[in-house]
């Protein structure tokens, strides 16, 4: 990963002291190609600069950060994003992760580690913190298949005992390596198992996802 | 359709005269007769008595303010016409109104009753605009509305004598339906009425066996929008008060600049708040002794530990159960647990995490902190371990510390649920 060329990195979000934070905790470890604060200016810009990856807040006025992913994904879906928040409300980070980005890290997050977690977005790799785990074992726990008899592929539907295993360890604060320590396994297993729930995140039409976001949605 | 028709000729018209405005001030309903009489010179009272007038006309004038109401712009803003061009699901329910038009023009037809066909259409026209008028004005406007509406609204609301008026409103509508079918049975002039009555009561059924799930499903869509709009109401109004708090605690950081510590501890609590006021179903409000749920539980312990020893407690958890006297020794291990950690490793967070299963509880508390060697650790910590491993334990738990010097520590606590989990 050290001998990669620096990611280009475009920042979004609403906040300017919160962008310029972020800039300077990334110093030279990326090349920040632009910012916006808002979600038509960032469709814009990212657009024209073709980032690698976009960091990019949940919370934006006009849409959030989904608006921006669907704008984006249509004519530029080579773009990555990486979604930063400090709000935790369930409901947002799935939709955002649902529209299509990579990963999810919490605004807490130190510098060194958003940078890791830029680097492997920019590889095409997921992101989960704890926080964005423990949701999605919350959302897929519990929920037997035949709940959703319509689901094209039931795969999708549900989460492979290994991968609940990834994401516990996760969600108890193990970063990849510690993952792939405790499982024996590789790290690249450690990511195709978090990519892999990802993906079905994404993908699956269980109508379960969407009760039990609407469900937690308490404010 | 009928209503855009007239909303242009209502506009040439304007054009000509110079623009018709519904009257913010002369309102009893939509301002419409006030915005008339300001226009026309005539006097607000006489334009409302020809309203009434009219509408005793087979209902044609209520129909006529409506449409009015609906396409009149208001002193200073746009008309409700323009909005509800774009509000589909308006215009489907305004629709959905149309099987219910042919069912009482029919109806009346059977029963020859020509009058109730003739109120037909009238109303239709006035209910369709109605719920465009409702769905599409501004707040201010539905505000209004809705002190208007108030006390017909309120005829429904349950009350303390519900079950009184219940038996009254049951009673009344017995006789109403009994006199009006005597009436229509013998008051016309052949008995033969009986038979288009049952098929007029086909033609009923008919018409909700087709359209009954098409409008259940629009009112269920209503019911969903409604709760999704008081929620953003809601949001609004937390928004306001998190905003407030928030720039109390950023000027106390300010003035406190000198002394990180300080500042420290005012960001994190008020970090805490936000946290509980955002996601309170989350955090269930409930604190230490006062939690009633695992998860509660859990992030009660994160709440006190971060202040006491400044170290921040990430606290993750999946599902959650009603707590129980075991689930409660179990917290008060990975209080113990966390506090350790806090207290002893020297890492910078503790990572706390949560699970409920159907048969179990777990609680992990994780550090990167320094670590211990099992084998050969101080008596004090000993004694800690042996606490947390015995308070556990005498309750059917389990408890497993992984640690090693240099690689943080981490304790896994567990303990098998007695009922089934929420």
């Amino acid at each position: 990963m050290s001998k990669r060329t620096r990611p280009r990195v475009f920042l979004v979000d609403d906040h300017h002291l919160f962008r310029a934070g972020v800039r300077a905790e990334l110093g030279d470890s990326v090349e920040v190609v632009g910012e916006a604060d808002e979600v038509a200016a960032a469709v814009e810009l990212i657009g024209e600069r073709e980032p690698e990856v976009v960091l990019l807040d949940v919370h934006l006025p006009d849409g959030g950060g989904q608006a921006v992913i669907e704008a984006v994904r249509v004519e530029h879906p080579d773009v990555r994003f990486l979604a930063l928040s400090v709000s935790d409300a369930p409901e947002d980070v799935i939709a955002v992760i649902r529209a299509g980005a990579r990963g999810y890290v919490t605004k807490a997050i130190s510098g060194a580690e958003l940078i890791e977690a830029i680097e492997r977005v920019a590889d095409g790799d997921a992101v989960f913190s704890p926080r964005l785990a423990g949701f999605v074992l919350d959302a897929f726990a519990g929920m037997p298949a035949e709940e959703s008899p319509a689901s094209v592929d039931p795969e999708l539907d549900q989460l492979s005992s290994r991968e609940r295993e990834v994401l516990r360890l996760i969600a108890r604060g193990y970063t990849y390596k510690e993952v792939a320590r405790e499982l024996s396994i590789a790290i690249k297993t450690v990511e195709t198992h978090v990519s892999a729930v990802l993906r079905k995140l994404q993908l699956t039409s269980r109508h379960q996802l969407t009760y039990w976001a609407a469900n937690r949605r308490l404010v | 359709m009928r209503g855009r028709g007239r909303h242009q000729r209502f506009q040439r018209r304007g054009l000509h005269f110079g623009p018709c405005r519904r009257s913010t001030e002369d309102r009893m309903f939509g301002g419409v007769a006030g915005g008339l009489a300001q226009r026309t010179g005539i006097d607000v009272t006489v334009v409302r008595i020809g309203f009434v007038l009219v509408s005793l006309a087979g209902g044609f004038g209520a129909a006529l303010y409506l449409v009015l109401w609906l396409v009149t712009p208001m002193e200073g803003t746009g008309s409700i016409a323009a909005r509800a061009t774009r509000d589909r699901r308006g215009i489907l329910l305004a629709a959905s109104f149309l099987p219910l038009l042919a069912l009482t023009a029919i109806l009346g037809h059977v029963v020859a009753l020509g009058f109730v066909s003739s109120f037909g259409w009238p109303l239709f026209v006035a209910a369709a605009a109605l719920v465009l008028i409702w769905r599409n004005c501004d707040e201010q406007e539905r505000a209004w509305l809705h002190h208007v509406a108030d006390p017909i609204i309120r005829i429904g609301v349950p009350s303390e004598h519900r079950w009184r008026r219940l038996v009254a409103r049951c009673a009344l509508g017995a006789v109403l339906l009994v006199g009006g079918t005597t009436t229509l049975v013998l008051g016309h002039p052949s008995r033969a009425v009986l038979r288009p009555l049952g098929g007029a009561l086909l033609v009923v059924a008919g018409f909700a066996v087709i359209f009954g799930p098409w409008w259940l499903s629009i009112a269920r869509d209503l019911v969903a929008e409604r709760e999704a709009r008081l929620r953003a109401e809601d949001r609004a109004e937390m928004a306001a008060r998190v905003h407030d708090s928030v720039l109390q605690t950023l000027a106390m950081i300010q003035r406190s600049a000198d002394r990180p510590q300080r500042v420290v501890q005012l960001a994190r609590s008020q970090e805490r708040q936000l946290r509980s006021w955002l996601f309170e179903g989350e955090v269930r409000g409930a604190v230490g002794d006062g939690a009633v749920t695992l998860a509660a539980g859990v992030q009660a312990i994160a709440d006190e530990v971060e202040p006491d020893y400044g170290v921040p407690v990430d606290v993750v958890t999946v599902g959650d159960c009603p707590l129980d006297e075991e689930l409660r020794e179990l917290l008060g291990a990975a209080r113990e647990a966390t506090v350790n950690a806090a207290k002893w490793s020297g890492a910078p967070m503790v990572s706390l995490f949560a699970e409920v299963e159907p048969d179990r509880a777990s609680v992990y508390v994780r550090d990167r902190g320094r670590g211990f060697d099992p084998g050969s650790v101080g008596e004090d910590r000993r004694g800690i371990a042996e606490s947390i491993r015995g308070r556990v334990s005498r309750h059917g738990g389990r408890v497993a510390i992984r640690t090693s010097p240099g690689e943080g520590t981490e304790v896994e606590l567990s303990m098998p649920l007695a009922g089934a989990p929420r």
